[in-house]
């Protein structure tokens, strides 16, 4: 029923235009993002590397340095006593208070022959006589000059460890200074442990695990990760290497582990420093994770703000078109209603001469009646010629009717008289109402001033909507016109007809040009169309009323004086 | 008195049964198909009236209207149209043309306008001559 005619498929240049504009727009912004996810981890990462190994590196220093001084303790007490002083129990005992004054820890001391014979002890335990010469530790000490043991539980499951070291008494045999310490080397890596290592105060390190184990990977001070002493660490023992190190690792539940070691010399230690992965790069991430979120935001709103711009455009695009179809539609109509206009014209003004003619002749012969006496008498006669007269009257008023219409194309402002407007309009048609019995009622208030409009362009828009209630009806019925004045200087001219009505959903359409409900009679659909416009130009508007089967009616108010328009 | 009658018009057959029409009204009348030959016949013999038809072939009707306003100021002229175009009539009024009759015409209606048309060009007439009678007073010394 409705017929448009689209140069431009919509839906695809929409799509095609929302598609390249979020596409162009947002590549770039992921791009971006992609980049700065990589980079910034791999920096992260090399960073948190950097600080592992400047951690282990100073804890090592520490550890080391807690060893060393307790070794380099029990070497001054061999170098300033003689071996008869160690072997004094009452002297011995004097050092290892003084041992646990300074330093703290010392639990016994004691001094082995080269037999491998507890010669002296002072301590807990009642160690003298003891032979350790079938012992691992005593063959060590033997041939390295110093042994430091890995770390033991004592009777109290207090771990200790213990450190010997060798020297010469002055008759040329070896002795053997044994120590045992109470080991507070997990107080030395907690408190490295405590101390910030982050710059930026970021609490990175709280999951970090320092601990020493020794070669076996047995572990030699408590590990919040793998459990405490003597447990062994479900990771594979590092390689060993002189410097510190760092590698990455997994634990036995999969998570990824950053660990920094370093072999403490000369002792069977390795200390480990071992950080969650997951929980160093937490601030990473979470900063990603709000980075990437406010990039979800942004795409949102580029998507959702080209979609809105998009479908703008497309659809004035859309309302454009579809305007410039109904103009040149429009104007391929008042052309051809000029050229019927022309036509028309022409015709009346040809047909109007012979008309003259006739006219004359038939007045002739009436002439030449009424003076010859044989012919004045013969009513017959008469009444012949005046039929013909009659008969050039009212074709003389047809062309002269068609000249009028002709005449109206083009706008001129005219006192209008609305009555014999309506008349005019009428006559056209009255033909057509007598031959289908339309009953045709004009009630028009006698107290409507003449006014100023466009006569033709009234005499269109009422012939447009009587042409329409016309053919509305089939045979009978009744059109109503019926016109008053307003209050506010406006004319109302209602026009009802008994027709078939107009549905709901159409009446919603009819005044859009190229909607038709009589496309296969030769409707083209803008006749209510063109009225319409003509009607906006007079500055008036029309409403329909209407229901299915029992009529419908146009309301037309026009305003009593035209304004100007601008030229 | 009798009226004296131009009809210019193409159509022959038109103005010759006008004109019969009207001698049998007893108006003297003369007839003419061309404005050119009708510009003679001005010329040579005092019409009352013209009854002049606007649109012929060989001149335009407001053209003829015109060139006889020029050559005889009184001339009473009426002009037939087909045409009953609202710019026209003015355009003829305003060059001096009496009145408009729309064609065809009824023949009491073109006759009541003849008779009006007569009557003030004999006003017209009478006002020249008082105009040269006062004209000759004025000038000659009697």
């Amino acid at each position: 029923m409705r017929k448009r005619q689209e140069v431009f498929n919509f839906r695809r240049i929409w799509l095609l235009s929302f598609l390249l504009t979020s596409g162009f727009s947002i590549v770039p912004v992921i791009f971006f993002a992609v980049i700065d996810y990589n980079v910034t981890e791999r920096l992260t990462l090399s960073d948190t590397v950097f600080r592992t190994s400047r951690l282990t590196s100073n804890t090592w220093r520490s550890v080391a340095f807690f060893l060393n001084e307790r070794q380099s303790a029990l070497r001054f007490i061999v170098g300033e006593n003689s071996f008869e002083d160690l072997n004094e129990p009452r002297r011995l005992s004097k050092i290892l208070d003084n041992l646990r004054n300074i330093y703290g820890g010392f639990t016994d001391l004691g001094v082995i022959d080269s037999d491998g014979l507890q010669r002296v002890y002072v301590g807990p335990y009642s160690l003298i006589g003891k032979n350790y010469s079938d012992q691992q530790w005593f063959r060590n000490v033997v041939s390295r000059g110093i042994f430091i043991s890995d770390v033991f539980l004592g009777f109290r499951n207090i771990p200790h460890l213990v450190i010997a070291i060798k020297y010469k008494s002055a008759d040329g045999r070896f002795y053997v200074l044994r120590a045992t310490i109470e080991h507070n080397l997990a107080r030395i890596l907690s408190e490295v442990n405590t101390v910030p290592q982050d710059s930026a105060g970021i609490d990175s390190d709280r999951k970090t695990d320092v601990f020493l184990i020794n070669r076996e990977g047995i572990l030699q001070t408590e590990s919040s990760y793998f459990g405490n002493v003597l447990k062994k660490i479900s990771i594979p023992v590092p390689e060993l290497s002189d410097e510190t190190e760092v590698i990455e690792s997994h634990d036995s539940f999969g998570a990824d582990l950053i660990v920094g070691y370093r072999y403490i010399p000369e002792t069977p230690f390795i200390l480990m420093i071992v950080k969650d992965r997951n929980i160093l790069m937490k601030p990473w991430r979470e900063s990603r994770q709000e980075l990437i979120q406010y990039l979800a935001v942004s795409i949102t709103i580029i998507i959702l703000w080209i979609l809105g711009i998009t479908t703008y455009l497309v659809r004035r695009l859309k309302e454009t078109d579809r305007r410039r179809v109904k103009y040149l539609h429009m104007a391929e109509y008042s052309n051809k209603l000029a050229s019927i206009g022309r036509l028309a014209a022409g015709v009346a003004h040809e047909i109007n001469n012979p008309l003259a003619i006739i006219n004359e002749k038939a007045g002739l012969v009436k002439d030449i009646f009424h003076y010859k006496k044989e012919y004045q008498h013969d009513p017959r006669l008469m009444e012949t010629m005046d039929a013909i007269l009659n008969s050039v009257e009212r074709c003389s008023r047809i062309t002269r009717q068609l000249l009028n219409f002709a005449r109206h194309m083009n706008v001129s402002v005219q006192q209008i008289n609305l009555k014999s407007l309506v008349q005019e309009v009428l006559s056209f048609l009255a033909k057509e109402a007598e031959y289908r019995s339309i009953d045709v009622v004009v009630d028009i208030k006698e107290d409507i001033p003449d006014f100023e409009s466009d006569r033709g362009k009234l005499q269109q828009i009422l012939l447009n909507i009587i042409n329409n209630a016309f053919a509305a009806m089939t045979t009978g019925g009744s059109v109503t016109i019926r016109a008053r004045a307003m209050a506010d200087a406006r004319v109302q001219i209602e026009i009802s007809d008994t027709g078939c009505g107009i549905s709901r959903e159409n009446l919603k359409f009819i005044f859009e040009p190229f909607f038709s409900t009589k496309t296969e009679v030769g409707g083209t659909g803008l006749g209510l169309s063109i009225t319409y416009s003509l009607a906006k130009e007079l500055g008036g508007r029309i409403e329909v009323e209407s229901k299915v089967g029992e009529g419908t009616t146009f309301i037309i108010n026009l305003p009593m004086k035209l304004e100007k328009k601008e030229q | 008195m009798t009226e004296k009658v131009l009809l210019v018009d193409d159509e022959q057959e038109f103005i010759d049964t006008l004109a019969e029409r009207m001698r049998n009204r007893g108006m003297e009348v003369e007839t003419s198909t061309s404005p050119k030959s009708a510009l003679k016949l001005v010329e040579d013999g005092a019409f009352d009236a013209v009854v002049l038809d606007l649109q012929m072939p060989e001149m335009d009707g407001l053209e003829a209207l015109k060139i006889l306003k020029e050559k005889r100021p009184e001339l009473q002229v009426i002009l037939l149209t087909g045409h009953a175009t609202v710019e026209k009539g003015i355009e003829a009024m305003k060059l001096g043309a009496m009145d408009l009759v729309e064609k065809p015409a009824d023949l009491s209606v073109l006759t009541e306008k003849i008779h009006k048309a007569q009557a003030k060009k004999m006003i017209l007439v009478e006002k020249k001559s008082e105009e040269k009678i006062r004209n000759i007073m004025m000038s000659k010394s009697w």
